[in-house]
């Protein structure tokens, strides 16, 4: 039983690291703001909740576990407002030149 | 060499080339960046460290909260001149890099010889959690062993922010802080600072009432209610108090007031300053820790919104 | 190589950093950051000879925990009170040069302070 959750959490992690891997790839490479917004939503949204998932089996009790899904949800805010007002002011600079 | 020690020397090279481009990158607004960086993956380290109750502090008032003051100071002098003339010549740089390197030798060669096996006093402040039956030895040393401490730290806030009410030009003297913050009333940043304080508002209470027991404590709870404030004060929701109210002052006085009266208690009554008798220990510093948690919050808070600058007309 | 000792060489490279961009970055700001850097590096000193000292079912030494807790909330409160003096000679002169040379631009400042 724990040979399968210790699975799940491996098999879980990986998978959000390459989503980190693939969003850092992303901010690096892309040519302009917006895309580069774009590729770090990948790393928030999906990376983080596949390592949350993957932590989940691992957490002690089911408190653990709604503290583990809440930190996800509360990074989600602040990622999804963060974006929408850097994408805001990057947008005016582009109007104003 | 085993894979967690293989993570620990990956982190620290992360750590490093942050810091060695915080210092070297030539634009002043990317080093402030590069800095909160840091401060977060240092937090890490203290992790690792297993010092949880600091990487709390560390996370939430070096990286979060210095961030913030550092990226607010960075933004209003962008417009500044450059200080280009100033740069320091080779000799001035020369002898920088050797003093550095002398430190760091010193420092790293103290390290490496360490005595084994090294002094500590976990198993005294482990020993005497008698006294104030609170089970988190982080916040006895810091609530109980070293009480002056706190104290004298608390005090070290007031003091500091009468040196930043001290910077207000004379018209505006005793006025609100910083300027006057607009946002769209049905944008973003609104809509997340009406979310955000009521759940950020618990969290805080929880870490510093979870700080008897568990890592946490008033300062890590402290630095998340002023970021609360601090995020309703940035969207316009509320303005900042003007620093002439009685209140606010009574607000920033009550932590270290308390702490000496209680202490001056323990003189008078008990054996020492700032002596708890051990059946009160308990609801004595919780107290103190009450009063703590309302002065660090708007103490934080005020120090980021900085010195006033508009007066109350 | 154990994990303290490599988070403490880390951090006495950090403070070696620290100093030297206190020393030859001109512009204050980057002068209070490298002092921020500086510090980070002490406390991160405090750890490691508490994680060394880890005893009695306790991961690190509690003294020097609360002393670095104290540190940082200082350190914090320090920075406010030299940006707020940055900011205001900023204010007052229109530029940051800690250089005494540059005559005050008194015709910058309209609060009259």
């Amino acid at each position: 039983m724990s040979l399968a959750r210790d699975i799940i959490t491996i098999a879980a992690v990986s998978a959000g690291a390459f989503f980190f891997l693939a969003g850092t790839v992303g901010l690096l490479r892309f040519p302009d703001t917006l895309t580069r917004l774009h590729a770090l939503t990948k790393a928030d949204n999906l990376g983080l909740g596949l390592v949350v998932l993957g932590l989940l089996p691992q957490a002690g009790s089911l408190r653990d576990g709604l503290k583990l899904v809440s930190i996800w949800l509360l990074v989600l805010l602040a990622g999804a407002t963060v974006s929408q007002l850097i994408a805001r002011t990057a947008r005016q600079g582009e109007t104003a030149k | 060499m085993n894979i967690a020690t293989i993570f620990e020397i990956v982190l620290a090279a992360v750590v490093l080339g942050l810091g060695i481009w915080t210092i070297a990158v030539r634009e002043t607004y990317s080093a402030t960046v590069g800095f909160v960086a840091y401060g977060l993956l240092v937090a890490l380290i203290w992790v690792r460290l297993d010092a949880v109750d600091v990487a709390l502090t560390e996370a939430a008032i070096g990286g979060g909260l210095g961030g913030v003051l550092l990226l607010g100071a960075a933004a209003r002098l962008r417009d500044g001149e450059r200080t280009v003339a100033e740069t320091p010549g080779m000799v001035t740089r020369v002898s920088a890099v050797a003093l550095s390197a002398l430190t760091t030798a010193a420092l790293a060669g103290a390290i490496v010889f360490l005595p084994d096996p090294a002094p500590t006093l976990a198993p005294t402040v482990v020993g005497h959690a008698w006294a104030t039956s609170l089970a988190n030895p982080v916040t006895n040393v810091l609530m109980a062993f070293r009480a002056m401490d706190t104290m004298l730290e608390k005090v070290v806030l007031l003091l500091s922010i009468i040196g930043v009410w001290s910077l207000a030009p004379d018209n505006a003297w005793g006025g609100h802080p910083g300027p006057r913050h607009r946002a769209d009333p049905d944008g973003i940043l609104v809509f997340l600072a009406r979310l955000l304080p009521p759940i950020g508002i618990v969290v805080g209470i929880y870490i510093f009432w979870t700080g008897a027991n568990h890592p946490g404590g008033a300062f890590q709870g402290g630095a998340i209610l002023a970021s609360m404030w601090v995020l309703a004060i940035m969207a316009g929701l509320t303005d900042t108090p003007p620093v002439a109210r009685r209140w606010l002052r009574f607000v920033l006085v009550a932590g270290p007031g308390l702490f000496l009266l209680v202490g001056l208690g323990g003189l008078w009554f008990g054996t020492a300053f700032l002596a708890y008798p051990p059946a009160l220990a308990k609801p004595l510093i919780l107290g103190i820790e009450v009063a703590m948690i309302l002065t660090i919050a708007a103490t934080l808070g005020l120090l980021l919104a900085g010195a006033p600058e508009r007066s109350v007309k | 190589m154990s994990g303290p000792t490599v988070f403490g060489l880390c951090a006495a490279v950090a403070v070696g950093l620290g100093l030297y961009g206190l020393i030859t970055n001109p512009h204050p700001l980057r002068k209070i950051i490298a002092f921020n850097l500086l510090g980070s590096g002490v406390f991160l000193l405090f750890g490691v000879l508490g994680r060394r000292g880890a005893a009695a079912s306790v991961g690190n030494d509690p003294v020097p925990q609360a002393l670095v807790i104290t540190g940082v909330v200082v350190a914090f409160s320090a920075t406010a009170l030299a940006i707020a003096l940055l900011l205001r000679l900023f204010q007052k002169t229109g530029s940051t040069t800690l250089s005494s040379g540059a005559p005050p631009n008194v015709s910058s400042d309209p609060s009259g302070g």
